[in-house]
């Protein structure tokens, strides 16, 4: 025997282990108590007899405060929100990979640390900003460009979105792309293959899931973004039929209403019905994200 | 042996990572069909010298080379030499087996699919497959199930599907980097044999660090030592009666 420990001592290793503990499980307490907070004040519409949940999905009138008669219809929202996210990844997907090869496998020593400090900038500023720059810079600029009469649209949000989650793709992609072992590279190299059919034919299938992974972490922040989509898309509810239509997106509801409306009141309600619906969305695209990094190591 | 004809000739080569000279002069002529082998302590340049006759040296950037190094009759230095047919006619094995993240199928095709000009009939690349994972003795456990990952073969599997991916090329020359050191005694032996089974067509360069494999497992044996050539002889006149002192008390073991 060494002599015993004190008992303040075994004590304090205790209460040590139980807030490591506390911390490991209060995600977890976190993430349910929002979700029973949404529920709790968006679940009550469902009951109500002059809503239909059917119409609340399908029906792109969206008439919240009207007199006479209101409804709730999301359809031309949800269609914003998937068409500016739609586009914004047309846009980041092939910018955002093709960043994350070339930090990786192109660049190398100052260019590299400098490219990643200024790619990690990008991500550092204010969405509010974002949206500034969507009013003031870009919509004279698509105006000019394409001659429509209105630059806040489609265009305009997706490609601040794109912008806005190109620096997680470029940094999930490039960690993907830096786990592959260097034997391969060295390995196809010397079979005589340049530097493009080691990308396109080894590293890109052998890194495949963690790049889909990041075009899916891209995705989940596009979807949620508010702020500068609130401002860039023009605020019409109308399903958008081209990329110059404006739109308007189920973030920017809720942040644009929700301070107007009487609490516990309908349209209240169905704002936070509208968060069950975003929750819902980015909920599957992370599950999504989750199996197929999964799939990676069962492999 | 004197009109054998020769597969590489070096002439005073010279290199340096960054400000470190790891070859100081290399002179060798290596024979055609035969194995030689590499022998010498750690940082000798062995590999060094191997990395230089596919040229992946360079991929490090802050390498310096100097000299001449002919490969079948053309200086590989040359500043019109293409590296994609160079390294296409030079294979290499490496140290762990390292199969691409790909089919065994795709793995033994990968090197005709990037050289191929145009597309390849699906009967060509099938004759290839089976030709080259008959020569590697792997066709008869393998061929039921050619698409399944090669990653997930055993060590010496995977070590003979580097060496039978290397085949569908016609390299003239294949360099092994201490290809048995991730592998156990049947599998050193398995290599060992497969080597012998290939040269004649093809000449082999082999890196060791293990004195009994260059001494059973090769016909000339290169002895290095410090960026320097010492002695270069047919391996039983090198390990029997070595010419030069520092040959003899490497081989009997008393430093390296």
């Amino acid at each position: 025997m060494t002599g015993s420990r004190s008992t303040l001592s075994i004590y304090g290793e205790k209460a040590i282990e139980l807030l490591i503990r506390l911390c490991g499980v209060s995600a977890i307490i976190f993430v349910f108590a929002i979700f029973f907070f949404v529920f709790r004040e968006g679940a009550p519409i469902l009951a109500s007899k002059d809503f239909s949940l059917g119409k609340f999905l399908t029906s792109t009138e969206w008439y919240p405060t009207s007199m006479s008669n209101v409804r709730f219809g999301t359809l031309a929202l949800l269609a914003g929100t998937l068409s500016v996210t739609g586009v914004a990844m047309l846009i980041a997907v092939p910018f955002g990979l093709g960043a994350a090869i070339f930090v990786s496998e192109f660049c190398t020593g100052k260019v590299r640390e400098i490219l990643k400090i200024v790619i990690e900038l990008l991500a550092a500023i204010p969405s509010i900003v974002w949206g500034f720059i969507g009013l003031t810079v870009m919509n004279p600029i698509i105006q000019n460009l394409f001659h429509v009469p209105v630059g806040l649209n489609v265009l305009n949000a997706a490609i601040l979105l794109a912008l806005m989650s190109i620096p997680v793709m470029v940094s999930i992609g490039e960690d993907a792309l830096k786990a592959v072992p260097d034997s391969y590279r060295e390995g196809a190299l010397a079979l005589g293959a340049t530097r493009w059919q080691i990308i396109w034919r080894v590293l890109l299938p052998a890194a495949k899931n963690g790049l889909l992974a990041a075009v899916l972490l891209g995705v989940g922040r596009a979807v949620g973004e508010t702020m500068a989509v609130l401002m860039a898309t023009g605020h019409a509810v109308q399903i958008p039929h081209s990329i110059f239509d404006s739109c308007r997106t189920l973030t920017a509801t809720i942040a644009a209403e929700l301070g107007e409306t009487r609490e516990h009141s309908p349209h209240y309600q169905v704002l936070f019905l509208i968060g069950i619906l975003l929750f819902t969305i980015t909920f599957i695209v992370n599950l999504i994200a989750d199996f197929v990094v999964k799939g990676v190591r069962k492999k | 042996m004197s009109d054998a004809r020769l597969s590489i000739t070096t002439r005073d080569v010279k290199l340096w990572y960054g400000k470190f000279q790891a070859l100081k002069g290399i002179n060798v002529d290596i024979k055609h069909g035969k194995i030689t082998s590499l022998i010498g302590p750690s940082g000798c340049g062995k590999t060094t010298l191997l990395r230089c006759f596919n040229r992946v040296n360079e991929r490090y950037g802050n390498v310096t080379t100097t000299g001449e190094i002919k490969l079948l009759g053309k200086n590989i230095y040359d500043p019109d030499v293409s590296l994609i047919e160079l390294r296409k006619a030079v294979g290499m094995v490496f140290q762990r087996p390292n199969p691409l993240p790909l089919s065994i199928y795709e793995n033994v095709v990968f090197g005709l699919r990037i050289h191929a000009e145009k597309s390849l009939s699906r009967g060509d690349l099938d004759d290839a497959v089976e030709k080259a994972l008959t020569e590697t003795g792997l066709w008869s456990d393998l061929k039921d199930r050619l698409n399944d990952r090669a990653i997930n073969l055993q060590l010496e599997q995977q070590q003979k599907l580097c060496i039978a991916r290397l085949l569908p090329l016609k390299p003239e020359i294949i360099l092994m980097d201490e290809p048995c050191s991730a592998l156990d005694v049947d599998g050193t032996r398995a290599i060992e044999e497969l080597m012998w089974s290939l040269a004649g067509r093809y000449t082999i360069v082999i890196v060791t660090h293990n004195m009994a494999q260059a001494r059973r497992a090769s016909d000339e044996t290169i002895f290095m030592l410090l960026g320097e050539l010492i002695e270069h002889a047919r391996t039983e006149d090198l390990f029997l009666t070595p010419r030069d002192s520092r040959t003899s008390e490497y081989i009997e073991g008393r430093y390296g």
